[in-house]
């Protein structure tokens, strides 16, 4: 049922977007026209894809608890053991506050500390929301390229920390704990009458936060589409800026915090005015998937070598994403 | 009633003590609560996602608020 109404409002997006702009005889070839009709084209489609994406998750987070997913990944070796902690690290439900009791949780349960690493740097790297707002504004090929570099960025980088051997660059205490996991706290079985409910929480829930920051994200979009020149930004962060400015992209990028929402409309502004797709990536990617407060709580289970080490492999990693989308697009 | 909820002091783990304490105040219930933010504590009760909630000693749940429904059920 929801589904069919999903199909049809997705359907009639364009047809409507036309129709109201005949409606306030406004016409595509005028600056405002273009505008307008950018404005109530993108803001429904994007608003719809978030909600359809988002519900998923929700529906997904219903099989896969932390819980699950510890058992799975629960003496596995390096290599597929990395690849399937970054997998499940995209649809585990977890907020950022869990993510030091997490981490203890599954060294405690003799998880290796490369592919708990790739499970940690996956959950944040790859954003539902940010793979919404691709899809809806650049299409679903520059979606799965964020969602595979993610990925990859997440695999390499637990691969290379595990290889590196730091198990001693843990905190002392958390390093005692490793491999002596009793029994966890065993959630029950939700049947599908609650794993629908649950996606229709989680839509509230993130949707219901982000969807002011999507509308003047977009508004600002739509104004620069129509008014400021396209190349305004194209000189200091576009495909022809000198090489340095990916770096200094991301150097920007990791000191700040904010969560996905936050951070959209400033992306569309940047990609609006002629920035390079690769170089806001990164950028966004920086600020979500590493911050200073993260740092600060990761510093009660890690000494400051771990610390560093995984804060310039996420960021080599992220740097390597946007000069590839840079290339590639 | 002795209710802990664990947790490192993210707002989710605010609203499940608040949302704790006006369930019981609701049903006329004592309760004892205390916010646990003490890593090694929590990881002593083998919970990975916090908000995590203990009564009388043992977990009943683990990772995001609870509903209404589920600590009106607790809260017997």
């Amino acid at each position: 049922m929801g589904l069919a109404v999903w199909i049809a409002a997705y359907a009639a997006l364009e047809p409507f977007a036309d129709s109201a702009l005949a409606l306030l005889a406004l016409t595509r070839q005028t600056r405002l026209g273009e505008a307008v009709h950018f404005f109530i084209y993108d803001t429904p489609k994007v608003l719809l894809l978030l909600t359809g994406i988002v519900f998923v998750m929700g529906v997904i987070h219903t099989f896969i608890a932390p819980e699950r997913t510890r058992a799975l990944l629960s003496g596995r070796r390096l290599g597929l053991g990395n690849v399937m902690a970054a997998t499940l690290g995209i649809v585990t439900p977890f907020c950022s506050c869990s993510a030091v009791p997490l981490f203890i949780g599954f060294l405690s349960a003799g998880v290796p500390l490369g592919v708990t690493f790739s499970f940690l740097i996956a959950a944040p790297m790859v954003n539902e929301i940010a793979l919404a707002l691709l899809f809806g504004l650049f299409g679903w090929k520059v979606a799965a390229l964020y969602l595979g570099l993610g990925l990859t960025v997440a695999i390499t980088a637990g691969l290379v920390i595990g290889r590196m051997g730091m198990e001693e660059h843990l905190e002392d205490w958390v390093r005692a704990m490793q491999g002596t996991q009793s029994a966890a706290f065993d959630p029950a079985k939700p049947c599908w009458d609650e794993r629908v409910a649950s996606g229709l929480a989680h839509v509230k829930s993130i949707v219901g936060k982000v969807w002011p920051y999507i509308l003047l994200g977009i508004a600002v979009g739509a104004a620069i589409h129509g008014y400021v020149p396209e190349d305004f930004m194209a000189s200091i962060m576009g495909k022809e800026a000198p090489w340095w400015s990916l770096p200094a992209a991301v150097a920007i990028g990791v000191p700040m915090y904010s969560n996905a929402a936050g951070i959209i409309p400033i992306v569309e502004a940047l990609l609006g005015k002629g920035a390079a797709l690769g170089t806001v990536l990164a950028f966004m990617m920086s600020v979500i998937a590493l911050s200073l407060p993260e740092m600060i709580i990761l510093r009660k289970v890690l000494k400051p070598r771990l610390i560093a080490t995984f804060a310039s492999v996420v960021a080599a990693g992220i740097l390597l994403v946007g000069y590839v989308f840079n290339a590639l697009l | 009633m002795q209710i802990k909820v664990l947790g490192t002091g993210c707002a989710n783990c605010r609203s499940t003590v608040a949302l704790i304490e006006e369930a019981a105040q609701a049903k006329g219930i004592a309760i004892e609560i205390a916010k646990v933010e003490d890593l090694k504590e929590i990881m002593s009760y083998g919970v990975m996602s916090t908000p995590g909630v203990v009564i009388n000693g043992k977990v009943v749940h683990a990772g995001g608020i609870p509903t209404r429904d589920l600590i009106d059920g607790w809260l017997k």
